[in-house]
């Protein structure tokens, strides 16, 4: 029984952080319809930025709780300086393209940012675990958890919601429903669609960093640490069903489990059980498991 | 039909050209252009797909397939000949299309890339767990034979160099004569509106089957050659990685002529080199570059350049 629950809270561990990785990948195909490879190469410079400003910060003396605050800080920074380089300076040139085509401007934008990663920070892995072990630990089921877990779940919680929130509950987020719903229309009513496609670009680049910062003092930082984030990330949202937040949530909770399962029961198949269960969704269903209706073209 | 003669004479004249200097080449040149070509003959099933309005972001799983299975041939049977590993690391990548084919054939777009994917990264995970395959580091492939000859010293090199612009050769002359039969012409047609497809009467599911399955086909001959080539391999050959490199080749080079996928490898094998040579931390932002450069300035890829000359002429 404990067997389970231990199963269980490791499973949920795993899939509040694939949560928060998947998010703004989710976010950005979903409003510009662009699967982001790059999304892994922002997350790892979240990590760096972060494993930087936390290790300043904890160098100086400072008090050591103000690390997480370091840590988001490192991500907004992160965000608002790739996002709008990024968006402005080269995804707007390309919108109206096929979404392939797209899909392989991000992976020259991947293939950049890894050798920039390593141009600012070297080669040579980064170690911030302080904030990992300040909080001390908890008891739960007879065993013992890090407390910077709840960190993560309230933050993967506070994406999650928060964005839920934005897009039913304010005017921006229900213009934003709107651009996503129809983008000429939008365009035809008023909207500024570029400023949309501008700020939720510079919000899923974020998204991705505040995963890499808060996940930075958990791992090792080195070069490549985004690489394998990017196909897991890819797995989550693609079993959700493409650019569907509740999708990727569902998504992220069904990989978590298989994955804590396979880790407890059956190591040998840990890596590729997630890329079994994505490749099973997509064969039952084709779309992803929340997926809007698509009109066919003829 | 001029166009056809057009290629033809080129690739008769680049086949002679290459058999005839490859003794006086230096030896890294000629694994330069063997491993060009190995990964050349994946891009050339990437162009069939492309043409066809779909990329495979999991070309990895058969380049992979094909060279494990030159490998094991060599590991299990004591196999080493170079023909003998080509045509069944073909085979067997075609046979595991056919079967997963039944699957894809289903999707499109983002959805056929990242399932292609999906199916790459389930091979990469099972190999890094198959400890007699040698788990993570992989195994070494024996020194290759040709028909029962041992082949001394540096002709090893300029063998297996012959075989792989034999092998190459032939794949374009197919692939070039196929693109014009009324099943390679469909390609275009599913890609513009594959409803108007099904309503003239042929089987949009059929033919990207059959597409799919000479694609990897071609991935697994590549395979095989390049594990013969490099005498190694390792599970990296299906990582998504490996296989986002095969896009970026298909692209560089362009889909518009079946010798622009070699023409594109053989470039971007030799930018890799120089990069990699010159810069060892930049070498992937000078590709990624490259890549960028392409396809805002050269949509059709490098081999437009020849075509708009060719043209004007």
């Amino acid at each position: 029984m404990s067997d389970l629950l231990t199963v269980l809270v490791d499973g949920i561990l795993y899939s509040s952080w694939l949560f928060i990785i998947a998010v703004g990948l989710t976010l950005i195909y979903g409003v510009m319809k662009i699967l982001n490879m790059a999304h892994g190469s922002l997350y790892a410079l979240g990590a760096y930025a972060a494993a930087s400003l936390a290790g300043y910060w904890l160098n100086h003396g400072y008090a050591p709780l103000g690390s997480y605050g370091m840590l988001a800080l490192a991500a907004v920074i992160v965000g608002l300086v790739m996002g709008p380089l990024i968006e402005r300076g080269l995804l707007r040139f390309m919108y109206g393209k096929d979404e392939i085509l797209l899909l392989i401007v991000t992976f020259a934008l991947f293939l950049i940012l890894e050798d920039v990663i390593k141009l600012i920070w070297g080669v040579d892995p980064f170690f911030i675990s302080e904030p990992y072990g300040l909080l001390g630990s908890l008891d739960f089921a007879g065993l013992s958890y890090p407390a910077y877990n709840l960190i993560m779940i309230g933050v993967s919680l506070a994406s999650g919601i928060g964005l839920l929130w934005i897009l039913q509950y304010t005017r921006q987020g229900k213009l934003l429903l709107a651009v996503i719903h129809d983008r000429e229309v939008s365009l035809a009513m008023g909207i500024n669609v570029n400023r949309f496609y501008l700020i939720t670009f510079t919000a899923g680049a974020m998204l991705a960093a505040i995963g890499g910062a808060f996940t930075a003092p958990t791992v090792s930082v080195v070069p490549g640490m985004g690489v394998e984030v990017i196909v897991l990330a890819f797995a989550v949202v693609v079993i959700g069903g493409l650019g569907s937040l509740q999708g990727a949530a569902l998504g992220a909770l069904i990989v978590g489990l298989v994955r804590s399962t396979a880790v407890h029961y059956l190591p040998e198949i840990e890596l590729f059980s997630i890329y079994l269960v994505m490749a099973l969704v997509l064969l039952l269903k084709p779309q992803g498991l929340y997926s809007a209706m698509e009109a066919r073209k003829i | 039909m001029k166009r056809m003669d057009y290629t033809f004479r080129i690739l008769t004249g680049a086949l002679a050209a290459l058999l005839v200097i490859g003794p006086f080449l230096p030896q890294w040149m000629l694994f330069q252009v063997t491993v060009s070509f190995g990964k050349g003959l994946v891009v050339l099933g990437l162009l069939l797909l492309l043409r066809t309005g779909l990329v495979s972001f999991g070309q990895g799983l058969y380049y992979c397939l094909g060279a494990y299975t030159a490998g094991s041939l060599g590991l299990s049977l004591g196999l080493t000949d170079a023909v003998l590993s080509l045509l069944c690391g073909a085979a067997v990548a075609g046979f595991i299309a056919f079967i997963l084919g039944f699957l894809l054939a289903n999707y499109r777009g983002i959805f056929f890339a990242m399932l292609s994917l999906a199916f790459s990264m389930i091979l990469y995970g099972l190999l890094v767990k198959t400890a007699f395959l040698g788990s993570t580091d992989g195994f070494n492939v024996g020194v290759p034979t040709l028909f029962g000859f041992m082949f001394s010293g540096r002709w090893v090199r300029y063998a297996v160099y012959a075989l792989a612009c034999l092998t190459v050769f032939l794949a374009a002359l197919i692939m070039n004569r196929y693109l014009k039969t009324s099943l390679g012409r469909l390609s275009p047609a599913i890609k513009d509106n594959e409803i108007r497809v099904e309503y003239m009467g042929a089987s949009v599911r059929r033919a990207i089957h059959i597409k799919y399955v000479i694609a990897a086909i071609l991935a697994g001959a590549g395979g095989a050659l390049t594990a013969i080539t490099i005498g190694h391999i390792d599970p990296e050959m299906a990582y998504w990685t490996t296989s986002g490199e095969f896009v970026f080749i298909t692209i560089l080079g362009g889909t518009g002529n079946v010798l622009a996928p070699f023409l594109g490898s053989l470039i971007f094998e030799s930018i890799r080199s120089f990069a990699y040579e010159y810069s060892p931390n930049t070498w992937q932002m000078v590709l990624g570059a490259a890549l960028l450069l392409v396809i805002i300035f050269l949509p059709a890829g490098l081999w437009s350049v020849f075509q708009a000359r060719q043209r004007r002429v």
